[in-house]
């Protein structure tokens, strides 16, 4: 209860503050919390990044091993995503199986890196229709200051980028980098009314976690969308949306490259 | 696999134009347990919507004081598709069911029902593409047989990008080979379309296109809508003249 009066003022603050058009953090309606991606920091992994997004913190990991294909992708790697919402990163998370937002989290990610094609998964084929590679790509939230989907999809990507194939461990001749093609970014805004604010933090979400996802590939085509959040969202809303969203991922693209 | 061609002649491998929908079949009222149903077919998919409510909510930790809380299960039955699904959700019914709530919440009245629950069943029977588009017409149908109080219609059609263009309401081999599918739900108020309630979208396309696959959505919805509109008033209007 005491959690729900906090909210409360919160929202108000959050509110009468947005109505001057400023955030309770002195950002910019479109400016994204400072970014932080350390990558390769736990070893036993194939690959890692751990991002930081103003305070919200995700560790996404990547293992490898040999498994079956798809019968439909016979010369195909295989991609599976999965986010964890573990109980130390929110006073709301509950110990168990994943909820509905920690499979929708897990399967935007996902969307953002196989419909970008950043993994090139024809190179990741040992046998034709017997063996393939599967990258097992498993997001870890630490900390929700809000925002996780931005911060889990950066840090998946920031991972594979940092993905060595274990192919010796198996016996299937030299270790390889990951064939990594694309850099997909995704930009989650939370909307409210006529007013978009990029990259909310918690406090900022307690005026509604109305919010859409636009995951953009380098060519700054649209790969993945998400409106996630009980809300209506106008189509003049959406149009700016789909500028804004292309513009910040180019910024944090840029940033990603630079690491 | 690029060898397939869902474009041949400017017609899509089962006929029809770009912008045209697939025969949709809407009727309102099917079941007599629930409260509003709704058996819906959309080209190869069948759909059955069920709305229980308002009612009470169970377990009682859920009730809201303030309002209503919507619930919404999206369902595919294990002979619906080619092989086997194995019954009871999966990841990808979690989701649809999330995002589907989340189209309808914002419409349905909640605030007028506090501490209930509005429970939406949506089973499908046979799926081809767009089931979850299907699931949401049936489901807005059955809402309103249930007379759940709305802002308006819940209308939804999603567009794919195939051999390049945009086509309206992808069947499965345009959404499996294509290479973008963005369904959308929007709110109908007073004959025109208020807003998006729901938007996803996996595959790639460019700014350029997503605006006007919007626009082709939105032509596809207002023709469903009146379809939604018929099966509704076929319904009422039927029971009127039996009284006089």
């Amino acid at each position: 209860m005491p959690e729900d009066i906090l909210m409360e003022i919160k929202r108000d603050y959050v509110l009468s503050k947005l109505r001057d058009g400023e955030r309770i953090d002195g950002r910019r309606l479109d400016e994204i919390r400072p970014i932080e991606i350390q990558t390769g920091l736990i070893a036993k992994a194939e690959g890692s990044a751990l991002v930081k997004l103003g305070n919200t913190m995700v560790v996404a990991g990547v293992k490898m091993q040999p498994g079956e294909p798809f019968p439909d992708t016979p010369d195909q790697g295989i991609i599976i995503t999965n986010a964890e919402l573990v109980p130390l990163a929110s006073p709301t998370f509950e110990p168990g199986p994943p909820d509905e937002n920690a499979i929708e989290l897990a399967r935007v990610v996902d969307r953002g890196i196989r419909h970008s094609e950043a993994i090139d998964l024809s190179k990741l084929c040992i046998e034709e229709g017997e063996k393939v590679w599967i990258v097992f790509i498993d997001i870890w939230a630490l900390d929700d200051d809000g925002n996780l989907m931005d911060a889990s999809a950066l840090a998946a990507i920031a991972a594979l980028l940092n993905t060595t194939v274990p192919a010796e461990r198996f016996e299937l001749g030299d270790n390889f980098p990951l064939p990594v093609r694309d850099l997909p970014i995704a930009i989650t805004s939370l909307v409210f009314e006529d007013k978009i604010l990029v990259d909310p933090c918690r406090d900022e979400l307690s005026i509604g976690k109305n919010t859409i996802t636009i995951t953009t590939d380098q060519n700054d085509n649209i790969v993945s969308i998400q409106k996630s959040g009980p809300f209506l969202l106008s189509e003049k809303v959406f149009d700016r949306l789909i500028d804004i969203s292309i513009e910040k991922a180019r910024e944090v693209r840029k940033l990603l490259r630079d690491v | 696999m690029e060898e397939i061609r869902l474009i041949v002649d400017g017609k899509r491998l089962d006929g029809r134009g770009f912008e045209e929908l697939r025969p949709i079949k809407i009727e309102a009222g099917v079941l007599k347990r629930a409260d509003g149903s709704c058996y819906l077919e959309m080209g190869k998919n069948k759909v059955v919507a069920a709305v229980y409510g308002p009612r009470e909510v169970h377990p009682k930790h859920l009730e809201d004081p303030s309002m209503a809380i919507v619930r919404y299960r999206y369902s595919m039955a294990p002979f619906s598709v080619e092989d086997r699904k194995r019954p009871g959700p999966d990841r990808r019914s979690i989701e649809i069911s999330k995002v589907s709530r989340e189209a309808l919440e914002p419409v349905i009245m909640k605030e007028l029902f506090p501490r209930s629950a509005i429970d939406i069943f949506v089973e499908v029977l046979q799926a081809d593409a767009g089931s979850r588009t299907a699931c949401l017409n049936a489901a807005s149908v059955a809402l309103v047989d249930a007379g759940i109080p709305m802002r308006g219609m819940v209308t939804s059609v999603a567009v794919a990008k195939v051999d390049g263009v945009l086509v309206l309401d992808p069947m499965k081999e345009e959404d499996y080979y294509g290479e973008a599918d963005i369904p959308f739900a929007f709110l109908i108020r007073n004959g025109k379309i208020e807003s998006i309630t729901l938007l996803q979208m996996d595959g790639r396309v460019t700014a350029e296109e997503l605006r006007r696959a919007l626009e082709l959505a939105k032509k596809g919805a207002m023709q469903i809508y009146q379809l939604q509109r018929d099966a509704i008033m076929r319904k009422y209007i039927r029971e009127e003249e039996v009284v006089e």
